[in-house]
């Protein structure tokens, strides 16, 4: 029968898709623990937070720029309609911090170093050196997935931080250098509208991001299939499922930070 | 030393081990032989605990590793048991000394400076020495297959694991790789279990042989018992016939 075929082609589906979601928060809190359970091994931990971290300050530096430029003009432009070009400069520093710094900064690690990750992870898998970790009686989560989900965690705060102020920086030399805005009120606008909730909440919203990246990158190479196919499916997937968990996230993190942080 | 009880293993629909059972006697060294494909690597993960079977139960000395439900249960089974995998499966972001030294440290916790005294004896007795400091990828898949040897017996485990001792490998650095067993075996005095597809090369490293198909132990015995057998799939597979029981996939 037909029917009967497709519907146990649906409940299977739906199966397999229940049980690897559950797996998936299995694999993330099993994680959690092994970042706190000794024993630490605090040289690995370092040694991630340079291949993901500082390996990317340059670009994120770079985009950040852009960015940062981007919006002046954009900014400028748009407050020119009102007669308020006075406010570009909050204009850009709060588009960046509250919300371009965290999603970009995101996006950009996640295309650079989570494709890094899940094939490093995928080729130590299918290489079979996943298995002989765990022969030799060491927890490949610990010793593996738990230095690089720290690592995502510290990294992406810090690498947003740099985002930011070289944005801002990049929207003064546009704003101030290129279209003649004041220098003194650029400044000092930015400084009456920024607050502590402000850069509260783009924090938050990094730190989360920087768990998912980590997450998402370890599971997705941690389950890697067989051979190059694998790896190669493995690689694609996690990019696209962690810049799209990354923008769902945003909206839904956005929403909650900016109505708890107005009370 | 180890027995392996009724062991079913299927992933999906597919059965691939369909009550397998075998004893690997103390001190000697027992070749599972098979085409590829069979579930022999499969059957290395079972005694390894790194996959659960479905059924049956496996022995390690007197440890049911197939009981051990904690990761910290079975690691302290897997104390007694050293691995030479496939390609090596050699960490390529350490060194090859720190390959040899890996379940020093990270296993018995030992101190770096006791660990190298070890590292630098055992690198000498397999000539590894001149290689120390370089990565895997700098070296020939021989030498990697002499270092993945030195970090499986640096712990001096009662049994040594090997899976397909000369995949990838030319004729020559494949017989190197079984003079290698050979010499560790009168070194260390291990209990054997190598995985092979590889006849009649395999024999020369065994005592005993036990051959898969289609799930199920079809024969077992010594290696000249093997080559004498009647059974017409041995005698296939010995002699690498296209035609008999055995049909290529
Ligand atoms: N983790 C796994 N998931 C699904 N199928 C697997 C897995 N590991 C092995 N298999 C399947 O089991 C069969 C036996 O594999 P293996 O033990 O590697 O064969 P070999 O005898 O060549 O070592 C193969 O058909 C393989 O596809
Ligand atoms: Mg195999």
């Amino acid at each position: 029968m037909n029917f009967v075929a497709t519907t146990e082609q649906f409940g299977a589906f739906i199966i397999d898709t229940t049980a690897s979601w559950g797996r998936s928060w299995m694999f993330l809190y099993r994680t959690l623990v092994a970042l706190v359970k000794p024993p630490y091994r605090p040289y690995l931990y370092l040694q991630q937070v340079l291949q993901i971290g500082v390996n990317s300050t340059l670009v994120i530096a770079l985009i950040g720029l852009f960015t940062g430029a981007v919006l002046a003009v954009q900014g400028e432009y748009t407050l020119s309609k009102f007669g308020a070009t006075a406010y570009t400069g909050p204009a850009v520093a709060l588009s960046l911090i509250r919300e371009l710094g965290p999603v970009l900064t995101a996006l950009m690690v996640i295309g650079r170093a989570g494709s890094a990750v899940t094939a490093e992870l995928g080729i130590m898998r299918i290489t079979e050196q996943i298995d002989a970790l765990r022969s030799m009686a060491v927890d490949p989560i610990k010793y593996l997935m738990a230095p690089r989900v720290a690592a995502g965690l510290i990294a992406m705060p810090l690498l947003c931080g740099i985002f930011n102020v070289v944005g801002i920086f990049g929207g003064y030399l546009v704003g101030v250098g290129l279209l003649g805005l004041s220098a003194g009120t650029f400044m000092s606008q930015i400084i009456s509208a920024v607050g502590l909730v402000d850069v509260w909440s783009g924090f938050i919203k990094a730190s989360v991001f920087g768990l998912i990246f980590g997450w998402i990158s370890c599971y997705k190479g941690y389950t890697c299939g067989f051979g190059a196919q694998g790896v190669n499916k493995a690689t694609t997937q996690s990019v696209v499922t962690a810049s799209v968990a990354v923008l769902i996230v945003d909206y839904f993190l956005t929403s909650v930070l900016t109505r708890v942080f107005m009370e | 030393m180890i027995t392996v009880r009724n062991v079913h293993k299927r992933f999906g629909s597919q059965v691939v081990l369909d009550n397998i059972s075998i004893t690997i006697e103390p001190g000697k060294t027992t070749a599972v032989v098979g085409p590829s494909g069979v579930g022999k690597s499969v059957l290395l993960k079972l005694i390894m605990g790194i996959m659960q079977p479905d059924s049956g139960e496996i022995w390690i000395g007197d440890d049911k590793i197939t009981s051990a439900h904690s990761e910290s249960q079975k690691n302290a089974i897997r104390r007694q048991l050293g691995v030479l995998f496939q390609s090596a499966a050699l960490f390529d972001s350490l060194t090859i000394y720190n390959n040899i030294a890996f379940p020093l440290l990270e296993r018995l916790r030992m101190s770096a400076s006791k660990a190298h005294e070890k590292v630098l004896a055992i690198a000498e007795s397999l000539s590894l020495t001149p290689y120390l400091k370089n990565h895997p990828e700098q070296v020939s898949i021989g030498i990697r297959k002499r270092v993945g040897m030195a970090r499986a017996l640096i712990t001096e485990p009662k049994v040594l694991l090997v899976d397909e001792p000369n995949t990838g490998l030319d004729p020559l650095d494949g017989q190197e790789v079984y003079d290698l067993i050979n010499a560790c075996k009168n070194q260390w005095g291990f209990t054997g279990l190598v995985i092979s597809h590889e006849l009649p090369e395999v024999f020369q490293v065994s005592e005993r042989v036990a051959m898969i198909l289609k799930g199920k132990i079809i024969a077992e015995g010594t290696p000249s018992e093997m080559i004498a057998s009647a059974d017409p799939a041995v005698q296939q597979f010995l002699n690498g016939r296209t035609d008999g029981p055995i049909k290529i996939q």
